[in-house]
């Protein structure tokens, strides 16, 4: 088996990445790109999960609530051994299992259903007092967009959260600082995210998002009693020069030529 | 040369805003897609973004109008029609507040982001609410029109915007009277009525159809409440089957609207085309198409089944 450090792996899987929204020219690289960092230190230093075993009763669940960057966590889960590898190239093609968003009936590896933004968050506060209710000590991890956090959904699912004293449940957030239509404070100003959550109950950390030791260290930080809040500062597109910080890029398939760059640019043999 | 209805709809409120100073427009985070950003471009000061936060929007747009302003709220279907479907039925149509809804994305057109952004429902949820008007335009020229018709009446009406490019069917002078069907194509065998989309499907088979030797009409259903149901059991007494077709889930829309018309008043053949109660699912939105049966071939295939039945 040949290992190769994580700096390598997330360079790979930003390739791969590309390489599925080339294949099947649509898709979200923006945001896929800015979460990498975010999923690489859940799936490969902290969450207890079996790929030989995906529905494993005492498994970490992982709910990838920014659903459109459903490519990242198949790239990773492809990478651990959970599908092969080669049903990537199909992404969002009819009859592929890899949907454009999360499907839990159809990916192996996949704990909830994403794509209608905030709804993700709530599922998670569900599992995560299910296993309280259950006495069972596994986590629920769930990854929100900093554009989707405007739902008032997001907002009921963390007062229930901190009511419910669900130390079980983090909530990281992937502060690209940009959406669709602009920057958040264009769009809709979130003020300062990690007060309002501070407000509401949770225990705040505040790391660099693509620092995989930062995020694992805050992610294993112990807490009781409170739900934990990650505010992960990330670039939007992040690794790929032209897409990085670019709004425009949320929602929008590389031709050739950008496939190619952003390849070259990353180093990656494909 | 056809345009995408997103674009036509984008247009049209620009027009609509030079003429109208009433009208405001409101978007969730979508109006790069839902292509309200050309109204935005025009009129910075007349556009409001709620960010991701649809609920909070539709809300907001009834307090618009009880201001006086006429609001056009825009997202994609399943978001505005689908999630905030129950501030849509207690602050706008149940007190018929004069909010117009353009939700873009429906059907399974969208494609390849999968079932869970495919609206195949939300004719269904916006047909029953009392006093909503529903416009299902089909080329650029119509949409233009819905929009102006929508502006002039007083209260909700919904209306259902596809994200492809659509070829022309209709023309600048073709009447758009709300409520008002337009035969597009007259027959005497088999009447297929159909909205959105599927007009070029039905024109197609109707085509085909000719060729086998058999007459049949097409119906554009642009205005699915208040239907026109005169022109329903018009086309029913002359015609020996009628073929409903719509890229929605033939429980709740078009079909279920026509045959609410048929019960008890006809017994003229019937049959349904469309999203046989199921989800869409990832694809591109041709594949998605023959997939489901939304296509000339499966329209025909109906009509000449009807039609065999007939003794
Ligand atoms: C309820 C809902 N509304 C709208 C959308 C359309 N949409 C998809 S992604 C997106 C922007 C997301 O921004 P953000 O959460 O910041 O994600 P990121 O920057 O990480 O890509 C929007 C509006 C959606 N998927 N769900
Ligand atoms: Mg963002």
């Amino acid at each position: 088996m040949n290992t190769i450090s994580l700096e390598e792996k997330a360079k790979q899987i930003r390739a791969d990445i590309l390489k599925m929204l080339y294949t099947c020219q649509s898709g979200h690289p923006g945001g896929s790109l800015s979460c990498v960092e975010m999923l690489m230190a859940i799936y490969y230093k902290t969450a207890n999960i079996d790929p030989k075993n995906p529905k494993m009763e005492t498994r970490d669940r992982i709910v990838l609530s920014k659903g459109h960057a459903s490519p990242t966590l198949y790239a990773i889960l492809a990478d651990l051994g959970f599908f092969p590898r080669e049903d990537l190239w199909h992404l969002r093609q009819i009859d592929s299992h890899l949907q454009g968003h999360p499907d839990m009936n159809k990916t192996p590896g996949v704990d909830v259903n994403t794509g209608s933004l905030g709804q993700g968050i709530s599922v998670a506060v569900g599992m995560a007092l299910a296993a309280k209710h259950k006495k069972e000590d596994y986590q629920i991890y769930a990854i929100v967009g900093d554009g989707e956090i405007q739902e008032g959904l997001v907002w009921e699912a963390a007062m229930a959260a901190a009511h419910y004293k669900l130390d079980n449940l983090i909530v990281m957030l992937d502060h690209n600082g940009l959406q669709i239509d602009g920057s958040n404070d264009e769009v809709m100003s979130l003020g300062d995210i990690c007060e309002k959550y501070k407000a509401f109950g949770f225990e705040c950390y505040k790391v660099d998002g693509h620092d995989i030791d930062a995020i694992t260290y805050a992610i294993k930080a112990p807490i009781s009693g409170k739900p934990k809040f990650i505010c992960c500062e990330t670039h939007k597109g992040h690794g790929v020069s032209f897409m990085s910080d670019q709004f425009g890029w949320h929602g929008k398939a590389p031709s050739k030529e950008e496939y190619e760059r952003a390849v070259a640019e990353l180093g990656v043999e494909l | 040369m056809g345009q995408s209805l997103r674009v036509a709809y984008g247009e049209a409120l620009r027009d609509l805003g030079a003429e109208n100073d009433k009208i405001v427009v409101l978007d969730a985070d979508l109006a790069h897609a839902t292509m309200t950003s050309i109204f935005k471009e025009a009129y910075p000061d007349r556009f409001y973004n709620f960010g991701i936060a649809e609920t909070n929007m539709m809300c907001a747009a009834a307090g618009f109008s009880h201001s006086g302003l006429i609001p056009f709220v825009s997202t994609f279907a399943l978001f505005g029609a689908g999630r905030a479907y129950e501030q849509i039925r207690n602050s706008i149509s149940y007190v018929n507040a004069n909010v117009k809804l353009c939700l873009s994305h429906s059907g399974l057109c969208v494609g390849e982001d999968g079932g869970s952004h495919q609206s195949i429902e939300d004719i269904a949820l916006m047909r029953v609410l009392p006093g909503m008007t529903i416009f299902v335009p089909c080329d650029p020229a119509e949409m233009k029109k819905a929009v102006r018709a929508a502006s002039e009446i007083n209260g909700p009406v919904y209306i259902r915007v596809a994200r492809p490019i659509c070829e022309d069917i209709t023309t600048e002078d073709t009447p758009f009277i709300p409520g008002k069907a337009n035969i597009i194509r007259d027959g005497k065998d088999v009447c297929i009525i159909a909205a959105g989309l599927m007009i070029p499907e039905a024109m197609q088979a109707a085509r085909v159809l000719e060729k086998d030797g058999i007459d049949a009409a097409v119906v554009n259903m642009h205005t699915i409440k208040p239907i026109d149901s005169e022109c329903v059991l018009q086309m029913a007494a002359k015609c020996k089957a009628i073929v409903t077709a719509e890229e929605h889930s033939i429980i709740g829309g078009l079909g279920s609207a026509v045959a609410e018309i048929l019960a008890g008043k006809s017994d003229v053949k019937f049959s349904r085309v469309g999203v046989n109660d199921m989800f869409g699912k990832s694809g591109k939105p041709q594949d998605l198409f023959n997939a489901y049966g939304l296509n000339a071939e499966n329209i025909i295939n109906h009509c000449k089944s009807l039609l065999s039945k007939e003794i």
